[in-house]
């Protein structure tokens, strides 16, 4: 029997499948780049480090899409008690999405780059060989329209159903991701121009309208695991969101500063971006108090756990790493250094990573059939859990200790040492981010493992009493 | 939040916030690309620098090198490096990858033409005239 409300949500199960795979190979892109860092030939030229960053940055990049558009297709129709328009559009487009995604790290594995340009469409139109959007213009284009029917398949079920904070927040959201991503396709010759509108993409994703699908995220996990009234939630999202976008529009220009663009931006730029912690810090709040005031113990106790990781993690990643060296003063001597980069691994794994993981934990037991997954498989999801985030923490803290010297050494001291000359001292914190990040893979796969877990048989007393709850847990899972 | 505080109150201020914000950073956007011209030097922009760029991006060397502080850490900045190294080194160090040292980081060799090194440097020479506020604060990078 199907514990789902509208078997449409069912659709929503390959698209966290593909996600998790997904994420593994970006992992396993992210080490062999760690080692390159100390190891500088290590399997070069078959995979050469910028290509590793592709595959790396780019497969987080779709499947954070493929999560979230998961999450869309589960939450949808509950949220709008009805069945989603059309499933089989949505079948489709995961096809075509997958098959697009890998095609294209076929292509960054298998040919030069150079020749990627050719075949994928970059002298139709020049908009590849920029970071983040290094996809063949024909992948870019294949995924505008995965998205638009996504949107337009999303957005006939909300119109046709009941419309709540949430599914208007999340199409909002959704929306704007669509309308940002265009700017992928503007690339003038003037690369001042170019980084301007370069950041419309990257920025106004992060920090402004994906803030919007993972409050909504989070709001309908809260709602299910906690049963605190709807309009608590929903008011507090409205907050949240305004303060995403009030703070994140203008705190664009944080990275302003020193690309060509007016020096006044050092100041809106400073101002508003100094105040980008604010939502996630409302996020922090919002979470605890949520669980805090909860009517019911919801037995998914993986899910509230992923769900207060999201909130704590982001805040310190985006908020508080974000906020380390988003004035201009600091971040004349941090920009593009390992700062930046201990900031975005916090950042993206504390909100994005985990939000999607959130809704993966609460949802995927019910697509596959179960209350809640057994008692062995969520302590082993806990465990993944930990681990996965704790060694997060800890590339944080050596890359920021990599940074710092960095900073130091190349642009502080008074004789100023080349660039290679620094990297060459840095080795012993980037050995040690390559640890912490075996340690995550060994979390992830945990993590894979907790999804095949099974109780052990266990040997009851006469006489003992058994916990009810535990019945659920042994019916069988479908995959 | 109290009784006062309502839902319909809070969507309305996100409307209202949201609109303020798109329009100030909407104006701040058309006054910047007005100013533009007297900042990234655009009557030096030529024919060569943009073929120029075109190469930087169909090589993806934004995939190790930062250029302005913008693209990967794991080799030296950019911007600068015409100041700091001069057209000609520039050159010689692309015809000469990848050094082969063993253990060192390496860079492709990408078999460019005399032309196409040409067109690379006016990229880089121009990128290193763009009035940056005084980044980066040494030649390093
Ligand atoms: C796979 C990574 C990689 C790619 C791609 C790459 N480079 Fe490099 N580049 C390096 C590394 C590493 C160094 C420093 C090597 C050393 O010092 O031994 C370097 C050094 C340089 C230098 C010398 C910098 C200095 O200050 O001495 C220049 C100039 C340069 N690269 C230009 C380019 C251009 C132009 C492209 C694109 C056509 C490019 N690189 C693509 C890795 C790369
Ligand atoms: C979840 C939200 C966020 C994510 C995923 C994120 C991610 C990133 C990433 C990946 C970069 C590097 C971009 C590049 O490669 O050039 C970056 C840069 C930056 N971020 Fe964030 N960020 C987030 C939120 C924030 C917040 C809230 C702040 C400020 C308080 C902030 C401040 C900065 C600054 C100043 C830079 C530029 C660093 C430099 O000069 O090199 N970020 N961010
Ligand atoms: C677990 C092991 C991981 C390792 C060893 C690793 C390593 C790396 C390396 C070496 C880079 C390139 C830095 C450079 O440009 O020089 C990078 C970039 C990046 N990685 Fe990872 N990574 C790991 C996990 C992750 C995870 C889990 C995420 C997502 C949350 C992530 C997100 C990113 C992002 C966003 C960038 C671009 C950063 C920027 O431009 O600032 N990585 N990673
Ligand atoms: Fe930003």
């Amino acid at each position: 029997m199907s514990l789902l409300q509208y078997k449409s949500q069912a659709v929503a199960k390959p698209y966290f499948i593909a996600a998790i795979g997904l994420f593994v190979g970006q992992i396993l892109f992210g080490l062999i780049m760690g080692l390159q860092y100390v190891i500088g030939d290590f399997m070069f030229p078959a995979i050469p480090f910028n290509i590793a960053r592709m595959v790396h940055t780019n497969l987080l990049i779709v499947w954070l899409l493929f999560g979230f558009m998961g999450a869309a297709y589960y939450l949808v129709p509950e949220e709008s008690e009805t069945e989603l328009h059309s499933p089989l559009l949505a079948h489709v487009l995961f096809w075509i999405f997958l098959i697009a995604g890998a095609l294209t790290v076929v292509g960054y594995l298998s040919v030069s780059y150079e020749r990627l340009t050719e075949i994928g469409g970059n002298n139709l139109l020049a908009t590849m060989g920029r970071e983040f959007l290094e996809q063949p213009t024909y992948t870019k284009i294949g995924l505008v329209i995965v998205v638009l029917g996504f949107i337009y398949n999303i957005g006939l079920t909300v119109l046709k159903g009941r419309k709540t904070a949430i599914t208007i927040i999340l199409l909002t959201g959704l929306v704007g991701l669509a309308v940002f991503f265009l700017f992928a396709f503007y690339n003038p010759s003037n690369l001042v121009k170019d980084k301007y509108f370069w950041w419309w993409v990257v920025h106004l994703w992060v920090e402004g309208v994906w803030e919007l699908i993972m409050g909504a995220i989070l709001g309908f996990v809260l709602i299910k695991i906690t049963g605190v009234d709807r309009e608590v939630i929903e008011k507090w999202l409205y907050v949240i969101i305004t303060l995403a976008l009030v703070t994140g529009l203008v705190g664009t220009g944080h990275h302003y500063y020193w690309i060509g663009a007016p020096g006044y931006w050092q100041w809106w730029g400073g101002f508003f971006s100094a105040l980008e912690p604010l939502p996630f810090f409302a996020m922090v709040v919002f979470c605890f108090n949520m669980v805090n005031r909860r009517r019911r113990d919801h037995p998914n106790k993986a899910a509230t756990l992923w769900a207060l990781g999201t909130a704590v993690m982001a805040f310190l990643g985006a908020g508080v790493w974000g906020f380390l060296h988003t004035l201009a003063p600091v971040n004349y001597y941090t920009h593009g250094t390992q700062i930046t980069a201990a900031h975005g691994h916090m950042a993206f794994y504390g909100a994005y990573v985990m939000v999607v993981l959130t809704i993966i934990s609460y949802a995927m037991p019910l697509l596959r059939g179960r209350e809640v997954n057994p008692e062995r498989a969520q302590v082993l999801e806990m465990w993944s859990f930990w681990l996965m985030t704790v060694s997060m923490v800890f590339i944080t803290l050596f890359l920021t200790a990599a940074g710092i010297l960095q900073s130091w050494l190349q642009r502080i001291i008074p004789t100023p040492q080349s660039f290679m000359a620094v990297q060459d001292q840095l080795h012993i914190f980037y050995w040690l981010r390559e640890l912490a990040g075996l340690v995550f893979l060994i979390g992830l796969g945990v993590y894979l493992y907790s999804f095949f877990a099974k109780d052990k048989p266990r040997t009851v007393e006469v006489g003992e009493t058994v916990e009810t709850v535990k019945t659920v847990e042994t019916q069988p899972a479908t995959f | 939040m109290s009784q006062f505080f309502t839902k319909s109150m809070a969507r309305n201020i996100f409307y209202g916030g949201t609109l303020f914000s798109v329009l100030l950073f909407l104006a701040l956007t058309f006054h910047t690309t007005w100013t533009l011209p007297k900042r990234d030097h655009r009557e030096n922009l030529t024919e060569q620098v943009a073929r120029g760029k075109h190469l930087w991006e169909t090589r993806n060397c934004i995939g190790c090198h930062t250029l302005l502080g913008e693209g990967a850490y794991f080799a030296p900045e950019l911007g600068n490096v015409y100041t700091r190294r001069g057209g000609d080194f520039i050159k010689v160090w692309i015809k000469a990858q990848p050094t082969k040292v063993p253990g060192r980081r390496q860079m492709p060799q990408f078999n460019f033409t005399d032309a196409q090194l040409d067109d690379l440097v006016a990229f880089l020479k121009w990128t290193s005239e763009i009035n940056t506020e005084n980044w980066p604060p040494n030649i390093e990078g």
